[in-house]
């Protein structure tokens, strides 16, 4: 057993901190700072600023861009952007789409996407999910039938993440409809300008548009789209959601914020800071501890996991990290207090005489509620661990 | 002892429930209202006047009818089932609360009676920036005396200030304490600017300067009446809260028992259906408290000695506070995605409940004042 980083491994976290720091501009880090929504333009410029040091896409394979680093090296470039305020590589693209692509696609799909994954040259968006198939994802009901060199898709996604943005969606769907319900489905690359191809807007309780219904009808699609082998589409979605959990604990950012909340705490009340307040006071040291355990499970896990399969313990990050990323929003709220209703205050040109984290506070602590529901829910993660790691 | 309505009261549920579910038992109904200028249905709001919901609390002479908060509570409880977004907490519980507790007779027929009647609107200007939900002011000062007192500073959020005729402002007074105040709207020197809170509301900030304003009855230091008229909101904004909380309990009930994953309904799995019952277990909790503290506000207005009712403010807001994130946050978790969307009605009630919490009073605030008591007594006695 060892705390000290290695000399190396020290070496690398400068150099992660010296980039992130210098390298992205502050008006991006200061929206991730300031909780205030980023622009397309914003994500795409720091995904190439990143993508051109070599540093979007490290897990990759090394022939598309990958960096061949150890897991410990992955969770330091993580907490470094983190800290830095730098919005992680579009996850749809870099630890979803792309990663199965190399791992599953024909020589030919790789060489036409994965540098313009990485590169996000082509904004990719997720189509599992659809209105009777949320955490049972199996059931989904969008077809694909064959038609001579092309696929026939019909059907509707929901729940598309900055679909509005998107110029490609992977989708999973139905190419046999006879089998049982994992073996029939299939791994399919959709252009989104496509002809019969529609992108709807959903409102969510915080007043945002994150997220799209994708209706398709009669959508052709070249079959050479095809990621893999026809009705092996779970398999590559069984292999991608177990990315997307691994890399969903929120640590860094969680911890920034509560570093920011002590921040504003120390002004939200007239009649002194909040932190002298021993309500406040064990509220922050209480999150502070849990997140720390949190941390320092993340550190145990990748410092011991080098064959890369995901540690059984991913669904503890997941679990957890969600829960103290709610809470932490939940505090923010708190230390607004009455000023957190002033959600709209910045809008219509209005000089808010409040200060500006205290108009994010609600609508952030609403929309966070999304994060126990999505990457498999926290009741799909408790089962995962009690099923699987339990063996109950 | 009874903690059930009588006739008259269940009477007086049934009409109001009526009334809203008309108005806003279909979502869309409450989401178009919220997108008016207004933020609120300008005909609801007439309608509850017709049925005297807005004069509740004054008097006969002042044009209302004299209830308790026992009636005035049941009304927000109907309001908060259906997140009616009327402001009958600002304009008619905390504004016209304070003309009816501390104005001159001329200022109570000036402006109850057109309050009750739906004609003109009193807005609450009470928060300041920086402030929380206790009884003083310190941002809006008050200058000079008797007829020619002005007020300057900045209050913000103020609820539903773009269509009030009139502020009841407090504002420090030059020798301490808080003063209670009338201030026209088109007054010179007012300027306030409105915009949309997350629960669908409106709010402005509402910057005073050297506005004439003209003191509430015979002026002086009103923090008394403040504190009491915040409690009482406090009170009705749990029931506000309790209706909000019912609601989300039977969507997600209901929803429980008709959406189908993995081949069967949600209340197969017996790690919700537990989870749907500890919101039960935390809503049935809040309504004895709610009730209680609601009874105990009556018997101090027959009696007139008000020392309890900080207190059991306090503790009912504080139960509130904590069921209420608790049930606003499971009802969202149990539905899923849906719940997350603005079509869907349950996702709105935790942003309805944060609200509420935050201009009374979060649970930090309650534990604080609580607190504060425990030396004074050794078991705590509900019962008077
Ligand atoms: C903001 C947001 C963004 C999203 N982005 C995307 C995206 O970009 N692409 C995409 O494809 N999808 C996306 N999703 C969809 C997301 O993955 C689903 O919402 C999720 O899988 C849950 O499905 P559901 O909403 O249908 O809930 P349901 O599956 O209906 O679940 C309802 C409740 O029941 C629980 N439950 C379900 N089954 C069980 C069980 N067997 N045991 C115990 N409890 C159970 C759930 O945990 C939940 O609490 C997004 C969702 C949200 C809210």
């Amino acid at each position: 057993m060892r705390l000290e980083l290695s000399e190396d491994e020290v070496a690398f976290r400068q150099e992660m901190r010296e980039f992130f720091t210098t390298k992205v501009p502050e008006s991006i880090r200061d929206t991730v700072k300031g909780r205030h929504e980023l622009t397309k333009e914003q994500i795409v410029e720091s995904q190439q600023i990143l993508n051109d040091a070599g540093l979007a896409v490290p897990s990759w394979p090394e022939e598309w861009g990958g960096r061949d680093w150890s897991n410990l090296q992955k969770h330091i470039w993580y907490q470094e952007m983190d800290r830095a305020g730098v919005p992680h590589p579009l996850a749809f693209n870099a630890s979803m789409v792309g990663p199965v692509i190399a791992a599953f696609g024909s020589q030919e799909i790789k060489e036409r996407f994965l540098p313009k994954t990485a590169s996000l040259d082509i904004w990719w968006s997720q189509g599992f999910s659809e209105p009777d198939a949320g955490s049972d994802l199996a059931s989904l009901r969008t077809t694909a039938v064959r038609d001579g060199d092309d696929f026939i898709v019909n059907g509707q996604k929901t729940w598309t993440t900055l679909g509005q943005y998107g110029d490609w969606i992977f989708c999973l769907v139905r190419t046999d409809p006879e089998a049982k319900k994992q073996a029939g489905i299939s791994f399919l690359l959709i252009d989104m300008k496509s002809e019969g191809l529609e992108v709807r807007p959903i409102e969510l309780i915080d007043g945002g548009h994150e997220v799209n219904e994708v209706w398709f009808s009669d959508v052709r699609v070249p079959a050479e789209n095809l990621v893999g082998e026809l009705n092996k589409g779970w398999d590559y979605a069984k292999f991608l959601l177990g990315n997307e959990r691994a890399g969903v604990a929120p640590v860094g950012q969680v911890k920034r914020t509560l570093a920011s909340a002590k921040e504003w705490a120390k002004t939200a009340d007239r009649g002194g800071s909040l932190l002298e307040d021993p309500l406040t006071a064990a509220q922050v040291v209480e999150l502070e501890n849990e997140l720390l355990a949190l941390e320092l499970t993340a550190l145990r896990v990748v410092a011991n996991s080098a064959d890369g399969k995901p540690h059984p313990a991913s669904s503890v990050l997941k679990l957890k990290g969600t829960e103290l990323q709610q809470a932490v929003s939940e505090l923010v709220v708190d230390l607004a207090g009455p000023a957190s209703l002033a959600s709209g205050s910045n809008e219509n040109g209005t000089e808010s005489a409040l200060a500006d984290w205290t108009a994010q506070a609600s609508q952030v602590y609403l929309n966070h509620r999304k994060a126990s529901i999505y990457g498999g829910s926290n009741e799909i993660q408790r089962q995962i661990i009690a099923k699987t790691i339990l063996g109950l | 002892m009874d903690f059930e309505y009588d006739d008259e009261q269940r009477a007086l549920r049934e009409a109001v429930r009526d009334l809203l579910n008309d108005a806003y038992g279909d979502w869309e109904k409450r989401r178009d209202a919220s997108r008016t200028d207004e933020g609120y249905s300008t005909k609801t709001w007439q309608q509850l006047a017709e049925m005297g919901v807005l004069g509740l609390p004054f008097t006969e002479e002042d044009g209302g009818v004299g209830a308790g908060t026992v009636e005035i509570g049941l009304v927000a409880e109907e309001m908060g089932r259906v997140l009616a977004p009327e402001p009958f907490i600002p304009a008619v519980v905390l504004a016209g609360g304070a003309v009816a507790a501390a104005g001159s007779d001329e200022q109570r027929q000036a402006h109850l009676p057109s309050l009750a009647d739906g004609s003109a609107l009193l807005a609450w200007a009470h928060l300041e920036p920086g402030g929380r939900a206790d009884a003083h002011a310190v941002d809006v000062k008050a200058s000079g005396s008797g007829d020619s007192v002005t007020l300057s500073g900045t209050k913000e959020p103020v609820l539903f200030a773009g269509g009030a005729a009139a502020y009841v402002v407090t504002a420090a007074l030059e020798d301490g304490g808080t003063g209670l105040f009338l201030v026209d709207a088109s007054a010179d020197g007012v300027s306030a600017s409105a915009y949309a809170t997350h629960e669908g509301g409106r709010a402005s900030k509402v910057v005073f300067d050297g506005v004439a304003a003209q003191p509430l009855g015979q002026g002086g230091d009103a923090t008394e009446v403040v504190a009491r008229l915040l409690d009482i909101a406090r009170v009705v904004a749990a029931h506000e809260a309790m209706g909000a909380m019912a609601m989300a309990l039977e969507s997600t009930t209901d929803y429980l028992k008709s959406r189908k994953q993995f081949g069967v309904t949600l209340n197969n799995f017996q790690a919700l259906v537990f989870r749907a019952a500890d919101m039960y277990v935390q809503l049935e909790l809040t309504r004895s408290l709610v009730l209680w503290a609601t009874m105990v506000l009556d018997a101090a207005r027959e009696s007139g000695d008000s020392s309890d009712v900080a207190d059991a403010a306090a503790r009912a807001s504080l139960q509130v506070a904590t069921a209420g994130r608790h049930i606003g946050q499971e009802a969202i978790q149990l539905h899923g995605g849906i719940a997350m969307t603005a079509e869907y009605r349950v996702g709105h009630v935790l942003s309805r409940l944060t609200a509420l919490e935050h201009v009374f009073g979060d649970k930090r605030v309650h534990v604080a004042a609580l607190s504060k008591g425990l030396e004074e007594y050794g078991e705590y006695d509900p019962l008077p």
